[in-house]
């Protein structure tokens, strides 16, 4: 729950809620994007992610760290969990 | 310093070490307290004890909220789940939680309709895949996760979804160390700020700390390396005489917060008049509840709560080890009546609480080293 998890933007599909494919670890799941309203990711950028909303815009170096932090910690597993956990595909269908 | 060769920049950590040891004063004693449950978890991790020299002590915080939840609270959530109508939905962390007649899993196990979900957007899923169910999600944590579920509500209102409503137990922190400040045994000296929270609330929450307490707060991130540049930005303070909240954590946390995520909160949330926090007991203005405008998404609003009270063992010494006066082992039940299997007190529950924390990297390490002694 308190995991701050990093992850790639690939696709943002504007619209309420707002949504994002985003990938952890090669994991791609949909998260809200609702809190980043002042300062919407796009595409290529990485966001810190808890609890299936992104939280945070952050450099892909310290992604990269914020991931091998997780590693350290020996919370990768449960962070691959969460995020593979995340069902928010079928809230609203993005349009392809 | 067991693992520094593992850390990324073991030169630098190295070098920050060397300047933490040139600023402490050998003459001088220095208790810090780290806000965070991830930062005590990741202290007893990463070894940093034995990083630091022997006259800085870590004071371990009330940021865990799975720790300072009242068991009561758990009790109240699944009594209204005894409707089979209800689902009750929650994070993993809140799964093993006892209550005084089980824990969400054993609850399930005897045929409660009780969901792990990751996120409160997928609780408010489930609630429209079950449309003859009424779903509530026990939502749990500081300003870390409150804002998603402010979000969440504010989509179910959107999406016109009615059989979905949310259990607030969101607390917030600044009161809380407040609490602890205003204890008459508390002896700190400076604050490590907890990264994630300060994400969402900003710096400007911990000023009054550094203005009318004294005492230096650094915010940091959770590698090691964050940490220790924490103590050394708290250490010169401290050698300067001077108390200023600093932001160690910038590559993660803006200055003013996140505005996005406390504007979902204020439109949401407004602040219970007090509220009661395990091992710290009754703290005003210290946790968060459903606005009127949003009594329909309120399982407190929604349906009648019994209110459970349980007070926590005597013997259990959860608020001193909370407030820093006594360290986990010294508390009377650790590691006998009270172990991360059988937690008594609150600090033992979650693997973020710092009786949990100690228990699984420091007595299991010294069990370990008595058993492999030879006779």
């Amino acid at each position: 729950m308190c995991l701050a998890i990093p992850g790639k933007v690939l696709d943002v599909f504007p619209g309420m809620p707002c949504l994002a494919t985003v990938e952890v670890a090669g994991v791609r799941r949909k998260v809200d994007l609702g809190l980043l309203e002042n300062d919407m990711p796009k595409s290529g950028d990485w966001v810190l992610i808890h609890v299936g909303f992104a939280m945070s815009k952050i450099s892909e170096k310290d992604a990269l760290d914020q991931m091998q932090t997780l590693i350290m910690l020996g919370e990768s597993e449960q962070a691959i969990q969460e995020v593979q956990g995340y069902g928010l595909e079928s809230v609203e269908e993005p349009p392809q | 310093m067991r693992f520094v060769d593992e850390f990324r920049d073991p030169d630098v950590i190295n070098k920050t070490a060397d300047e933490i040891r040139r600023l402490a004063d050998p003459g001088r004693h220095y208790r810090l307290m780290e806000v965070c449950g991830g930062h005590t978890h990741a202290i007893y991790r990463f070894g940093l004890k034995d990083i630091l020299p022997d006259n800085i002590e870590l004071i371990h915080g009330p940021g865990c909220p799975v720790c300072v939840l009242p068991m009561g609270r758990i009790d109240d959530g699944l009594a209204l789940a005894e409707d089979p109508n209800v689902i009750f939905a929650a994070f993993g962390d809140m799964m093993r939680v006892p209550g005084v007649h089980g824990s969400p899993l054993e609850r399930k196990a005897r045929g409660m309709d009780v969901r792990i979900v990751y996120s409160p957007s997928d609780a408010l899923k489930l609630a429209k895949t079950n449309p003859d169910k009424h779903v509530m999600f026990f939502a749990i944590g500081f300003e870390t996760t409150a804002p998603s579920s402010a979000l969440t509500i504010l989509r179910a209102k959107a999406e016109g979804i009615h059989n979905f409503s949310l259990f607030c137990n969101h607390v917030t922190i600044i009161p809380a160390i407040r609490a602890i400040l205003d204890s008459p045994d508390m002896r700190l000296d400076a604050f490590i700020g907890p990264g994630h929270v300060s994400t969402v609330i900003g710096c400007r929450p911990y000023e009054w700390i550094a203005a009318n307490e004294r005492k230096p707060i650094v915010v940091s991130g959770f590698e090691p390396l964050d940490m220790l540049q924490s103590i050394v930005m708290l250490l010169r303070q401290l050698k300067a005489g001077e108390a200023r909240v600093e932001n160690q954590y910038k590559r993660v946390v803006p200055w003013e917060g996140n505005r996005a995520a406390l504007k979902a909160m204020a439109e949401v949330f407004e602040l219970r008049p007090y509220f009661e926090w395990r091992g710290l007991g009754f703290i005003s203005q210290s946790a968060l509840r459903i606005r009127n405008n949003y009594a329909e998404w309120d399982s407190e609003q929604r349906f009648t709560v019994p209110g459970v009270r349980v007070t926590d063992p005597k013997a259990a010494q959860c608020g001193e080890v909370l407030k820093g006066v006594l360290k986990p082992a010294q508390c009377k039940l650790f590691g006998k009546e009270c172990t991360p299997e059988h937690p008594v007190g609150a600090l033992m529950v979650s693997s973020e609480g710092s009786c949990a924390a100690y228990f699984n990297y420091e007595h299991r390490k010294a069990m370990a080293t008595t058993l492999a002694r030879p006779a």
